[in-house]
């Protein structure tokens, strides 16, 4: 039952999430900020909107951000329950989450280019670029995950942590914690990798990509954002959380403190840190790499 | 005090990562300060009788020398020499980052085949100290600039530090304090030395050292 709550609380108060982004940013630039539930409005009022679909794209740029937002939800399903119950989910059902969000992130990637805009396709390269970076860390922080705890499937993983292996390698999955961090904030187009408030084209990751979408399709696109970011957040917060070994619903109510939490160290993070260059930023993910090659020696160390 | 000793050893890999990755030579400088610092807090780790005055005039020596004294020396060399105060380096961050994770590997490999006859405070120990003279030895054979050769150098002094300590937990109070002057030689020389290549060439770039012209 809390599994259910879990899925559901995320599916509903993804776009909270980033309504706390804008608050914790709000609140160091001394703003009062727009209000905590206003990415409710902006989705119903882009749903109430027509959408303007240019003449030069194909079927491709039609299907995408539908296709995009049905599978971010099925990488919500697998991961938010995963931590409730150690029978959820599949043998290596990690590795499918990789494939989930890199067929999310194919699907984006070939609608930019469906429209023949250049600055869509500068975008695309730079997405490709930064996963075909953060991948290889999030394989490999698996690994750690998986050979710390025993288990082969996200549930297994989440319930073969306890406070003896915390004790033990502490070190490792801490390392884990921080290199999830970093490729949360890479895939999800967060300030050190990219400003999701920036209007400048030549700048823009993520945002650029989505440039011609309109309408209930922007909508679909921009919760799917927040969806991912909800993920991303629970991976951190669920292994954060096996440190505790709770059940039930005090750990339900730690599992939304903790988003909350991500959130605020995201917008924090935002607030006091500048963008990177873009030739600057393959370093820091080459970093979050270099972390979680580091927590999978230790892992091996440590546990021997 | 095993999960202190592997929290500062792991923190002393991280400072290797960022030194690797990081392109300012303020923030190299930094960062090696924060790097001798808590190499200087390792023996009140491995100390397993108890703080004894020597271990503890010890390392606050260690820190002070290589916290703050090596730094600001460093800071008065890059000051002086008015020149960039980018890293130049040969090999690129991301390149340098991937060999450090090799020589991370390569030393954990090492260690496997060794084997210590003494019983080790900490089983990364040893693979983390070698880790760090790779480290070291790769910034000063990677990196243009004489201050992040000093740097690297520093590293490297480093890492022989934390193994001695690893190795032989009681080093004699006047051999360490000889390698602690040794040190602060090196580096006041060097510091004259760039100051000299700087006020003779305009620059402090090693490589072109090499077309010096009688």
């Amino acid at each position: 039952m809390p599994g259910l709550i879990l899925l559901l609380s995320g599916l509903l108060l993804a776009p909270v999430l980033s309504g706390v982004i804008v608050k914790t940013k709000a609140a160091f630039a001394g703003r009062s900020g727009a209000p905590l539930f206003q990415q409710y409005h902006d989705l119903a009022k882009l749903l109430r909107k027509g959408q303007v679909i240019s003449g030069t794209t194909t079927f491709v740029f039609r299907i995408a951000p539908t296709l995009v937002l049905v599978i971010t939800v099925a990488a919500a399903a697998l991961v938010a329950p995963s931590i409730a119950s150690a029978r959820w989910g599949f043998q290596g059902d990690f590795v499918f989450l990789l494939c989930l969000l890199g067929l999310a992130r194919f699907l984006t990637v070939s609608s930019a280019l469906d429209t023949g805009s250049s600055f869509e396709g500068m975008g695309a390269s730079r997405e490709v670029l930064y996963s075909a970076l953060s991948e290889p860390a999030l394989l490999i922080c698996f690994g750690v995950l998986a050979r710390v705890s025993g288990g082969m499937s996200l549930g297994g993983m989440y319930d073969g942590l306890g406070y003896g292996e915390w004790l033990s390698a502490g070190t490792a999955l801490c390392l884990v914690a921080v290199s999830f961090f970093i490729v949360m904030l890479a895939e999800n187009s967060r300030i050190p990798f990219d400003d999701p408030n920036t209007h400048l084209e030549l700048t823009m990751v993520h945002e650029v990509m989505v440039l011609d979408n309109s309408g209930p399709d922007f909508a679909m696109i921009t919760y799917g954002a927040a969806l991912k970011l909800w993920v991303f957040g629970s991976l951190i917060v669920n292994l954060l959380l096996t440190a505790l070994g709770w059940t039930g619903w005090p750990h339900a109510a730690a599992y939304l403190a903790g988003m909350l939490l991500v959130g605020i160290l995201v917008g924090t993070v935002e607030s006091v840190m500048a963008r990177l260059s873009l030739l600057r930023t393959p370093h820091l993910l080459a970093g979050a790499g270099a972390i979680a090659v580091l927590a999978f020696i230790l892992s091996t160390r440590f546990l021997q | 005090m095993t999960a202190y000793l592997d929290i500062i050893l792991v923190a002393l890999i991280l400072s290797d990562f960022i030194l690797l990755g990081s392109g300012r030579l303020g923030n190299c400088i930094r960062i090696a300060a924060w790097q001798g610092i808590m190499v200087g807090l390792l023996p009140m780790a491995t100390a397993d009788a108890g703080l004894s005055f020597r271990i503890a005039a010890l390392g606050m020596a260690v820190v002070a020398l290589k916290g703050f004294v090596f730094p600001r020396l460093l800071n008065r060399a890059i000051r002086e020499s008015a020149g960039s105060r980018e890293v130049k380096p040969f090999v690129g961050y991301t390149t340098s980052l991937l060999a450090g994770v090799l020589a991370l590997s390569a030393s954990f490999w090492l260690d496997g085949r060794l084997s210590f006859p003494l019983q080790l405070e900490s089983a990364i120990v040893v693979p983390v100290s070698l880790s760090m003279m790779f480290t070291g030895l790769f910034l000063v054979v990677a990196r243009r600039t004489a201050v992040n050769q000093v740097i690297g150098y520093l590293v490297l002094e480093n890492g022989i530090y934390a193994l001695s300590l690893a190795i032989v937990r009681d080093v004699p109070f006047l051999v360490e304090l000889g390698v602690l002057m040794d040190m602060f030689v090196a580096v006041f020389v060097m510091g004259i030395a760039i100051y000299r290549i700087n006020m003779e060439f305009d620059h402090m770039d090693s490589n072109r050292l090499a077309k010096l012209r009688g």
